[in-house]
This record gives structure tokens, sequence and C-alpha cells, in this order.
């Protein structure tokens, strides 16, 4: 990937795996309903992290987003990833 | 899979299979097997230890719910007020997961208690981990290990407005594999509000109330009765996520439900082994039998199989029973509170667990075969092989010939191991409810509890454990566990009313592991009889070993008890000098066997701990509670870990403190480092004005127990004599290491 | 005087509240959050506690309860409103207060008992205190730190908004003496028209010597306009 002026950003979107509970979820969702959004059947809360990145070559650094990811921005016990590598600048 | 090799597979055994068989008359299906397991499992059933347990004393005059009979147990503390308490350990979810486990530990024990009718006001919590400052991976999973763990009972108990008043951490290595994770709650109930877990009354309704069903903890008992391997990191449905906010509701919907009068006929909370669990536990106590029909079950998960409903461990759940014809009085209720309230079954007298599903049966077992009749196994024990070398202790070879007590005292204080707890209590909202009277950081927290008819009463409680005492002489240890938690409430000047235990063990298949645990069960129960103390209920919690061995044997102990009218609490910190320090009890400090001292001075284990003298113990608790109606009492510790050195150092660490200057006796052993380390029980100091000391001393003297003035309070050191020797230290310098060990080791 | 304390799902305080408000001799009454009713001649308490759990954003779900409608209305009618911990999230989420609590700096939970300076004793919440005293009221709280943007900052100083900062035993009002990192050590804000207090520290648990002191009383009472005794 070609980057601007050596920038990159990766945005990390963490969500809980599909079988755990999300109590903030629930909580929102009973919100939403008596707020009149009875169609919304469902939601689930994730996290949006954004990592801007300088210098380093693509490869070794989507080896080690990943490892990051999965082992600080996530809980591996509870959570996925997914990590988004792009242009920055 | 042939129905044996399923059951083998989920960890029953040749002959559990066929005694399934033949209870149930027919080869059992999958379902049925997979309720077997959990109810059968360690866990549930205490099919290791029930023999042992049953050595317990659980009778007494203030004992209304028995051990072993609800979820919790009941004592009376008078003008008709009634507690109910009780501890348990998320040892294994916490390993795992530490946040959430330990939440859910909280959200387990807090539905234990409301089950019983009961307000819960206080929890306590007695913690267990490795050291936070060792190198490398061991010391950065101890501290993200102490760190989750503290912030999951924060979460969880925070967010339920139930204070957390005290507890304990210890750090130790022995526990670096295992972490343990014993929570313990308490409430508030009168007489005549006392709930069972009973299903009666032919056709009565079953509802189940609170969080939908889904996946959580997928076989979490099971999973608790196996060692943890590097393979059970990998298990991971195995985990339960708890929402307090739910458990909050939850209990004060339950609550209003059970204040109107006979609309409910029993309830029980799902936890371990959730439906299965609660449907054939209530109808076995009602001696009748369930029916449930799983397609009205509220599930947050589509395609749910029989077996994973039957099995989840999805927390906030809990099944009532109802009086026919009440049952739009309940669903209004928890519609108020926004819960969940599902009729999913009724009560029967065929004495079975009858399970359908879009009404077919799916599931048909006798509930007491299920609920009581698992298979009760008499273990082996054997004495440990090396028990008898690590009891020599020959101080000769380990103390330096001349003392060296300046940087003795200053190792104990830099050690995370008896720093102060701050930073853990102050996570914990300990003042919510407005009945904390005494907050963490004594000896024994104290509430004050409304009384029904008005005005109030105070109780005390204490969480205590000693891993070191009881790897050295399991029954010893268990037994001076005990006296030091009454002791801990005689300074509060409480009469001990019950006892909850905590049983902390290894493999119970290692015969040298379940002989420790014999040993403790008997040790505890020797105590508890000395002290009239009844053991109202508790958990069991074994297997806690890994590839680097088994834990210290580490029986916890919760005992509540109630003040005595009278009396004046005090603190355990010295005023601003001018007072005089007494020694009440033994003047001998029981020798260095098994003591903090040697291991964090010499880093070792050795020796046995000092024999317990229960009837003196008698005498000077009783003596304490009288001497704290007295005035002039300043403040009040007793001796433990660390032994009198550090109890009084402790003693200075109050804000406003003052120093302290002490004589101390060299006693039998001709050491000084014994003298003051030592850590023999029956001993608790004193502050108090010259003017009352010769009351004290009569008061000692008619009770039959030691007093002696060993010196005074006032300037900004400690100074302490014994035999010949001397140290001195600056109170602002200890009182520095002590605050910092701990944050400073987390930060490592 | 009567209060109304409201109820929401998670609150916590509520009792607190109430049996506060009995000891210092007001008459409170406790309101369910899907009420709808405030009299004319009731404050309102919106106690601590963890509405709704604290999910999404503290107060951000409580804040669209049927009864805010009322305490709103309550409020525009100049009638005395206390929000308390939970309740100040609530009071800032609604609008009736403005800035906003988020995560304390240290992002610990913290329970200990802070020293707060009375800064401003025009207010009928400080009548019963002198400027610059020195309060010792307990925090409990993990989303306390106060943030808002520097015009709405400059406004609460120059309007004389801010009723107490955290400060240290000496009434000291400095960055080691903030247990959560609020801007200006910001602890508790009233409106521009003075009859909305919101506060992160919790008064009614000092009202009772037992509970460990009885700083807090005067808040309370100035809330019920009872006056300062001479």
């Amino acid at each position: 990937m070609r980057s601007l002026g050596g920038y990159l950003k990766a945005i990390v979107t963490v969500t809980l795996k599909p079988s755990i509970l999300d109590p903030q979820g629930e909580a929102v969702l009973h919100a939403i309903q008596g707020m009149g959004g009875k169609e919304v059947k469902s939601v689930r809360i994730g996290k949006h992290i954004e990592l801007e990145i300088q210098g380093g070559d693509e490869k070794t650094l989507k080896k080690k987003l990943e490892q990051i990811s999965g082992e600080l921005l996530s809980n591996p016990v509870m959570e996925n990833f997914h990590l988004d590598l792009r242009a920055g600048g | 899979m042939k129905p044996k090799d399923f059951a083998l597979s989920l960890g029953l055994t040749d002959e559990e299979y066929g005694r399934i068989e033949k209870g149930l008359g027919r080869e059992p299906n999958e379902n049925e097997l997979g309720m077997f397991s959990v109810m059968w499992s360690e866990h549930c059933s205490y099919k290791n230890t029930r023999r042992e347990l049953r050595k317990f004393p659980t009778t007494g005059p203030a004992v209304l719910v028995k051990a072993g009979e609800e979820n919790a147990g009941v004592v009376d503390a008078g003008d008709g007020l009634a507690l109910a308490f009780k501890i348990e350990s998320h040892n294994h979810p916490s390993a795992v997961e530490p946040f959430q486990g330990a939440a859910t530990g909280v959200g387990g024990i807090l539905r234990d208690i409301f089950t019983m009718g009961a307000r819960p006001v206080a929890f306590m919590d007695s913690l267990r981990f490795g050291r936070p400052e060792a190198k490398g991976e061991a010391g950065k999973r101890t501290r993200s290990l102490i760190k989750g763990v503290v912030e999951g009972i924060s979460h969880y108990g925070n967010c339920v407005g139930v204070p957390t008043i005290g507890g304990e951490l210890v750090l130790d290595s022995a526990y670096e594999g295992n972490p343990l994770v014993n929570v313990f709650c308490l409430g508030t109930l009168r007489h005549d509000q006392i709930r069972r877990g009973a299903a009666k009354g032919v056709g009565n309704p079953v509802f189940y109330v609170g969080a939908k069903t889904g996946r959580d903890g997928l076989a979490g008992a099971a999973f608790a009765s196996r060692d943890l391997t590097e393979e059970s990191k990998a298990d991971r449905p195995a985990v339960q996520v708890g929402d307090p906010f739910v458990g909050k509701l939850l209990f004060e919907a339950c609550l209003e439900l059970y204040a109107r009068p006979d609309l409910v006929v029993g309830v029980q909370d799902m936890g371990a082994a959730g439906l299965t669990c609660s449907t054939c536990e209530t109808a076995s106590r009602g001696g009748s039998g369930i029916e449930i029909e799983l397609d009205q079950v509220p599930q947050r998960e589509t395609g749910m199989t029989p077996y994973e409903t039957l099995l989840s461990e999805s927390q906030e759940r809990m099944l009532i029973i109802v009086h026919k014809g009440r049952e739009k009085e309940l669903k209004e209720i928890f519609s108020r509170w926004g819960l969940d309230a599902a009729e999913i079954g009724q009560v029967t007298e065929t004495g079975r667990v009858v399970v359908k599903q879009s009404g077919k049966v799916v599931a048909d077992v006798p509930a007491r075969l299920l609920a009581d009749d698992a298979p009760v196994y008499e273990r082996e024990a054997k004495v440990p092989a090396k028990l008898v070398e690590r009891q020599k202790l020959d101080l000769k070879k380990i103390l330096p010939t001349k003392p060296k007590l300046k940087e003795d005292l200053l190792k104990i204080a830099n050690s995370p191991a008896t720093g102060s707890r701050r930073w853990v209590w102050n996570q914990y909202d300990h003042m919510v409810g407005l009945r904390t009277v005494v907050r963490p950081g004594g000896d024994a927290a104290v509430l004050r509890i409304e009384k029904p008819g008005g005005g109030w009463v105070r109780v005390a409680m204490t969480l205590d454990g000693n891993g070191r005492w009881c790897v050295q002489d399991p029954r010893e240890g268990s037994k001076a566990l005990v006296a030091e938690a009454c002791r801990n409430l005689a300074c509060a000047g409480a009469v001990p009313l019950g006892l909850t235990d905590n049983l902390n063990y290894g493999n119970p298949h290692d015969p040298e592991i379940f002989w420790q645990l014999r040993e403790g069960v008997e040790g505890m129960a020797e105590a508890c009889r000395a002290f009239d103390l009844p053991v109202t209920g508790g958990n069991v919690s074994l297997y806690n070993q890994s590839p680097a061995g088994p834990i210290h044997p580490t029986p916890v102990v919760g005992v509540v008890g109630k003040v005595e009218e009278g009396v004046k609490l005090v603190p355990g910190v010295f005023g601003a000098g001018g007072g005089v320090i007494l020694l009440l009890g033994k003047s001998e400090s029981g020798g260095l066997g098994a003591s903090l001292y040697l291991q964090e001075v010499h880093g070792l284990i050795a020796g046995k701990p000092a024999t317990a003298d229960l009837e003196l113990e008698k005498k000077l608790h009783r003596l304490m509670r009288s001497v704290l109606r007295e005035s002039g009492i300043r403040a009040v510790h007793d001796v433990g870990e660390g032994g009198i050195l550090w109890a009084l150092a402790e003693m200075t660490f109050g804000s406003e403190s003052a120093g302290a200057e002490a004589d101390l006796p060299l006693g039998s052993g001709g050491r000084a480092e014994e003298a003051l380390f030592g850590e023999g029980g029956g001993r608790i100091l004193l502050e108090v004005e010259e003017a009352t000391v010769a009351n004290i001393e009569r008061l000692a003297k008619e009770a039959g127990v030691g007093c002696r003035t060993i010196g005074k309070t006032g300037g900004n050191m400690l100074r302490v004599k014994c035999g010949g020797e001397e140290g001195c230290w600056m109170v602002k310098e200890l009182r520095e290491m002590f605050e910092g060990s701990l944050p400073r080791a987390l930060e490592s | 005087m009567r209060f109304a304390v409201v109820q929401f799902p998670g609150s916590n305080c509520d009792q607190d509240c109430v049996h506060a408000l009995r000891v210092l001799g007001q008459e409170p009454r406790i309101v369910w959050h899907q009420e709808t009713t405030i009299h004319p001649d009731e404050g309102v308490i919106l106690p601590g506690g963890f509405s709704y759990g604290d999910y999404l954003r503290c107060g951000a779900i409580a804040r669209f309860s049927p009864i805010m409608q009322a305490v709103k209305a309550a409020a525009e009618r100049g009638q005395v409103v206390v929000g308390i911990c939970n309740g100040f999230q609530i009071l800032c989420e609604a609008g009736l207060l403005p800035g906003a609590l988020t995560r304390n700096e240290g992002l610990h939970f913290r329970c200990e008992t802070s020293y707060l300076r009375v800064e401003n004793p025009a207010s009928r919440f400080t009548s019963h205190y002198i400027t610059g005293q020195t309060l010792r009221i307990p925090i409990a709280h993990g989303e306390g730190c106060y943030r808002a943007e520097s015009a709405v900052l400059q406004a609460l100083e120059a309007n004389q908004q801010i009723l107490f900062r955290y400060c240290d035993a000496e009434g000291r009002v400095t960055r080691e003496a903030n247990p959560n990192g609020s801007s200006l050590n910001i602890a508790g804000i009233r409106n521009l028209r003075g009859n909305v207090l919101g506060m992160m520290p919790h008064p009614e648990r000092c009202c009772e010597a037992e509970m460990g002191g009885t700083d807090g009383r005067g808040i309370l009472l100035g809330a019920a306009g009872v006056g300062r005794p001479i």
C-alpha cells in the first residue's frame, strides 16, 4: 500500500463475540424502544480505535498490529477484532 | 456416541454412569447425562467432601436455617432480626477471565442471599494471588489478575449498591498458578421473612425471572472440577458475563415480591447448572416434582438445544414458585422493574423433573436422584511424605548470630504482603447504604442494622485465612484461624454468631491433599465447638492446582457477630500520644514456626504454627468485650501475622498517630526475633489512658487473663526493647513504606 | 420541606437520601422514574447510584425517563433540584446544568473522604457555610471528572456558579487534592438561576456523626430553605 508522507492509519474495531452477553447493548435497546424505536430489535456495542502509524514496513506492521489488537486492544476471551490498515495523511 | 462414552467424556465415571442407569431404569439420553454431569460434579454435589463436611457443628440456639438446608444459612441477631450470610468461590473462572470471573462471583453470592428473603447489605472478599513484584511473565500475569479481579468486584458490587466493607488480599507465590477469589455477602431480614427454596403445592406455577438465557458458561460447573491447564485457557464458552444492573433490578423486584403476603411458595437462584439445578433442588426439597417447557424459557440466542438451555449459566436469573392464581401480581412487579417473567412450568407430585421442548419430553429424571443422590466418596488420606521434614525448625541455622531487628522490620514494612490494602478498598464503594460504622482497614468491619422494632444493632464481621499455617499443620492452622477470626470480632466487642467457610484445596484424588482437607475440617470443627460457633454453610473449591503444583491448603472463614450493648468502638491505631500500652493475654509469642517473618525475611516456610489455646482465647475475648464497655480505651488491635512488633507498628500508622515505646518479654525461646515476630494467638494490644490501667488490670485478673504494661505512646519513633536487643524506627518512614508497598508492586 | 427523591432503575442512594432528609426533619417521598408528577412545593433530589448500570454514558438513558419532564418543569418554576453523583450526571445529560462528567483521570473508581472548599456562600446551598470553609464529604465515583468548553468554564467562574472545589485538608485548591481531574477542581456547581445544584460528593453520607461526620447537613438544610442558625 502506498502511504502519503509515510503515515498509515489503522482502524481497529472491537466487537463482542456473538454468544457473549452485552449488558450495555441490552440497556440501550430498551431505551431506544422506549423512545419509540420499536423497529430496532438488537443493539450490540463495540469500540472504534484509531492508531496513527509512522515508519516501518507494511508486512511487519500488519503482523505487529494484529498482535497488539489481539492482546491489548481486545480481550480474546470475549471479543473479536477487525483491523483495517490504510493510508493516513 | 454411545451414552456411556458420552458420560465419560463429560467427566462422569463408569460407576456413576451405572448408578444413573439404575436410577432411571433405562439408558439416559444426552440431555439427562448433561444434567447429571453438572449436578454430580464436585462443585454441585460435594461428593468428595460430604463425609468430611458432616463433621462441622451446624446447630445452635441462634441458628434459624441450618447449613445444607437452603442457599445460605440464617442466624438470629435478636429483637426479631435475622442475618443471612455465606461465602463462595469463583477461583477457576477468575483465572481465565479475572474481571468477569470476579464480577459474576459477586453476582452469584448476592443471589444466594436475596434468595433467602434477605436484603443484601454488605460484601467482603478474600483474594489470593502470586507476588505482583515478581519478574517476567509471572509478575505481569499476577498484576493483571489482581487488577482485573479488583475491578470486577468493584464493577459489580458498586453497581448493585451493596458496600464492600472488608476482606483480605494475600500475596504468596503458592497461589501463582491459581488465584483464589472468595466472596462473602450478608443480608438482613425479619424472622418471618425467611424464604425457602422448595417447590410445593401441585399445580402451582413455576416462573423464570430475570435475564434471558444464552450459551454462557456451558458446563461451567464441570469446568470447575478439572485442573487448570493450558487447554482450559481455551475453554472460552465457560466464561459467564455478569450484568450488575439487571442484578440490582432483580433483587429489588424479588424483595418487593416477597413483601406481598402469601404470594411466594419457593424461590431459588439459578447459579451453577442454572435451570437444571434450580428445578431439581426445589423439587427435592419440596418432596415434589416439576415439569417445565423449554419453549417458554426466554432466550437471547436462537437455536439453543435442550442441552444448552438446561445447562446454561447465564447470570441474573431466578426460579420462583407462586401460589396458583397469583401469577398476575408477579408479572406486574417484574414488568415494572423491566425484567422478563415467564411461566415455564408447574409443580407436580411425581417427584420427577420432566423437561419438554415443543411439547415433547427431552429429559425425565427423579429430582432426588439428581439433587441429593450423587455418590459420596471416601477418599484416601495420607500424611504428606515431606511434612515432618518441613515442620522442623532449627533457628540456629536460619537466624544471624546477632539479631538485625532494624532491617528485619524494614523488610516486612516494605513488602507488598503486609502493605496497606487501601488501593483495593478505595475502589469499592464502602459507604453506600449508610450502615457502615467501621470502614475497611481494621480488624473487623462493623455495620449498623435497623431493628424491626426500631433502634439499631451493630453487626461485626471478618474474613480470615492463612495458607502458610495450614500447609505446615492443617489441623492447628485452621484452629488458630477460627480463633483469630473470633479475636478480631472481640476487638469490635462482638459475640460471634455464626461461621461460613470456603475450603480451597488442590486435587482431592491426591491422598496427601485430601489429608490436608480432612485435618483442616477437623481443626475448624474443634475450634467451632469450643466457641459455640455453628457453621451455617459455605463452599468447597477443589482442584486448585496447575502444572506448578497445588495451592497451600487454604480454608477461609467468615465470622459474623453482634456487638454487645454498651460497647464503645475504638480505632485500631494509636491516638496522639500520652497513652499506656497494655498486652492482654499470653506473653509467649508461640515461636516462629510458619511465620510471615521467616517467609519475608529469610525466604522460607518452616516449623509449625503455634498451638491455639482455645480456652484462653474464650476468656480473652470475653474480657475484651467487657473492656470495651469501660472508659479510657483509646485503641485496640490483635496480634497476628508479623507478630507483636508488626502489630505495634500497624498501630502507629493512623494519620494522627503517635509513635510508641515498648519493652517486650524475651520469652522462653531466648531469641528476640521469636519474641517480636512470633505469631501465636491469644494476644491483644490496648492503648488506654493512664488512669484506666488499674481498672483493666483488675478486670483481667478477675477473668484469669494476663495483662501487662509494655510501654507508652508518644513521639514520632517506634522504639522497642527485647531481651537486651533494641530497635528504633521513624514512624513516618514505616508508614510511607506501609502505604506504598502495594501500589509500587502493582506498577512494576 | 417536602422532597421528591427520584428512583431510577439502578439508583442506589435513594433510601440514603430519604434517611438523611428525615434525620434533618424534612419530608421526603420516593418517586419512581415512570411517574410524571412533582408537586409545586417539593424540592427534587436525583440521588447517586448507577441508573441503567451507567451504560452508554452515565445518566444518558435516565434523562429520557418520564419523570424528567416534570423535573425540568420544576426547575423552570424555580423549585430546588439537587443532583448528587449520578444525579449530577443526569442533570448534565438533561441540559439542566452545563458540562459533562467523564471518566476519572486515574481510571479507577474512588471511594474516600474528600475535602471541599466552599466557594460562594451567596447560594442557598452554601448558606450554612463561610467562604473558604473546608468540608469533609465522601466521594464514590468512577466518572466524576467535570469537563466543559472553556467559554462555559469562564462563565461558571464569572457568575460564581462554582460552589464547591476539591481541596486539601488546609483548604488549598491544588492538583494533588483533585481526586478525578475535574477542570478547575470543580466538585459542585449551580445553575445561573441558583435553584439547581449538581455535586459529585455525597452530602447525605455525612449528616450523622456515626457515619463519620456532619459537614453535609448544611447543604441539604440549605436546599430545604432552612436558615442558618445564628
